[in-house]
């Protein structure tokens, strides 16, 4: 019951955008013509641009901070570190609306950055990190401590230790992480429609004002292909999480 | 999701953790300051404008004063508040009653299959919010397909107002949040010990009984943890509500919205924004104290 009710509407979504019909109401035959619209759309192909432009560069920045932060808190003992974890957990939980307006003021009143590109990439790696950095971590409490060690013995640095051994040893959580953070940062509307300039409109910002207006066909295509691109990578990212052993 | 014991329980034995050097508080500074530049900085600045004045033009003029928080607590603005609150709990409610059977059933399923399941849970969760928000709207807005069904068969004559209603914004943040209540209460039935619950049958406890006195006491931190992860979220969230229910009642987090867009009033829209971070605090704070409380 309670999974029909939770795929019955996405599933009303996918096979409704197949319909010739400009309502939802009635079907009128299978066609591919809402799809063709779509991909002449310029507004939402630019948007889609921005927005994967975006996704790229928080991936990045988020996964870097995500994993080295893991390792070094993994590795040493930091002073303060309770406080530091509270820090890296409560992004995770925050309302965003919170996270959207804190991070508006400091932009604008205070940092004097112009909305845009980078604002929305400061923002959205804000929350993404530390869903990097708390899958690492889980990943991290399995790994024998004598490994790095047994590296160093044999003659390896520090660094050498971490990027030969520790770092292939990470590899699921942290690609696993990656694709979180990517699509976490596809997906985000509320934080964005914050801290984004008219110049660097996001998809979700505009799926939003086609969603507000009701009904739109075209909407029903992208939804169907949104949906689809989750579902695989939600396959993939999980398989990779599942992967306890390297 | 996790908890804050993921993040703070590092692991390890500490035999093997050292005494961090200078190089590396190097390496570890950019987190630290990203963290208090981009979290800690903006919440000090949204509390430091909540207490300013705005001027003529909207701008933002830095003379200390209550009377934003005067003004939220205005009957108007309390009402929001308590409107917000309300749908929350509401959905809080509607989601463990929804995902409590759910959990169980998945947390009791063969072990091959719970991976499986979960995913199922979770592959709904992964897509954008906002097409899973505008998805219910196909479904019942006045030329939805529920509507379409109902005149369409002759059981209705005229479509029904099903979108923009408060029901259309409790089913929505429902559908968006069920996820985070299945997983945590999930996690505690996949930790119940058997051995209990057939000790609480043979001591002569019915299946009431034993459910109402064994396993939802065990399960509670993962009640308490899916609870605090649907409430906070819904007492905050906008965009869903909108969309859902057209905007004539709005909520906190659309007014706040407003407030720093169309409204031009940042400065109140901080002190309702900080009023909002108390809760949030105040919400943390309570399942943090309890969570150390049953260690």
């Amino acid at each position: 019951m309670v999974f029909a009710f939770l795929y019955l509407p996405i599933a009303l979504l996918v096979v409704f955008s197949f319909n010739s019909s400009k309502l939802n109401i009635r079907w009128e035959g299978f066609s591919t013509k809402w799809y063709e619209a779509l991909l002449t759309n310029k507004v939402l192909i630019t948007a889609f641009e921005n927005s994967l432009l975006v996704a790229l560069f928080t991936t990045l920045l988020s996964t870097l901070l995500g994993t080295i932060g893991a390792w070094m808190l993994h590795r040493y003992r930091f002073p303060y570190q309770r406080a530091l974890a509270l820090l890296i957990f409560i992004p995770m939980v925050m309302p965003e609306v919170l996270m959207g307006v804190s991070l508006l003021v400091l932009f604008v009143q205070f940092l004097n950055l112009p909305l845009g590109f980078t604002t929305l990439v400061i923002s959205h790696t804000t929350f993404c990190f530390p869903f990097v950095l708390v899958g690492v971590q889980a990943r991290l409490q399995g790994l024998d401590p004598f490994l790095e060690e047994a590296a160093m013995d044999l003659g390896a640095t520090p660094l050498k230790a971490f990027w030969k051994v520790i770092l292939p040893y990470l590899m699921p959580a942290i690609v696993s992480g990656a694709l979180m953070s990517f699509t976490l940062s596809l997906d985000e509307y509320i934080v964005s429609v914050f801290t984004t300039g008219a110049q660097s409109q996001t998809l979700p910002l505009k799926v939003y004002g086609m969603a507000k207006v009701g009904l739109n066909p075209q909407l029903n295509a992208l939804s169907a292909i949104f949906i689809a691109a989750t579902v695989v990578v939600a396959i993939i990212s999980h398989t990779l999480a599942r992967r306890k052993t390297p | 999701m996790a908890l804050p014991s993921a993040v703070s329980n590092t692991g390890g034995s500490d035999m093997h953790r050292r005494k961090p050097g200078l190089l590396a508080w190097l390496i570890l500074l950019p987190l630290v300051a990203w963290l208090l530049l981009f979290v800690v900085a903006p919440t000090v600045m949204l509390i430091v404008v909540s207490f300013a004045e705005r001027d003529a033009l909207g701008r933002i003029v830095y003379e200390f004063n209550l009377q934003n928080y005067a003004r939220a607590f205005d009957w108007v603005w309390l009402k929001v508040m308590l409107l917000s609150i309300w749908y929350a709990l509401l959905t809080t409610i509607l989601c463990m009653a929804l995902g409590y059977p759910v959990a169980y059933f998945i947390g009791r399923a063969p072990e091959r299959w719970r991976t499986t399941l979960l995913l199922l849970v979770m592959v709904p969760f992964w897509t954008s919010f906002l097409i899973r928000t505008y998805a219910w709207i196909t479904i019942l807005s006045k030329d939805g397909l529920l509507n379409a069904l109902l005149v369409g068969s002759g059981i209705l004559t005229e479509p029904l107002a099903l979108l923009y209603t408060p029901f259309a914004i409790v089913l929505g943040l429902v559908y968006n949040f069920l996820p985070f209540m299945i997983l945590p209460i999930y996690t505690s039935v996949e930790k119940l010990d058997n051995a209990l619950i057939e000790a609480a049958y043979d001591l002569g406890a019915g299946p009431v009984r034993a459910f109402s006195q064994v396993i939802i006491p065990l399960t509670r931190p993962g009640i308490a943890a899916g609870a605090m992860l649907v409430f906070i979220p819904s007492i905050a969230m906008f965009a869903i509500t909108t969309l859902m229910g057209g905007g004539s009642n709005p909520t906190i987090g659309e007014v706040i919205f407003k407030q720093f867009t169309s409204g031009r009033n940042q400065p109140f829209g901080a002190a309702l924004g900080t009023l909002l971070l108390v809760i949030f605090l105040l919400a943390l704070w309570l399942t943090n104290r309890q969570r150390e409380e049953r260690n």
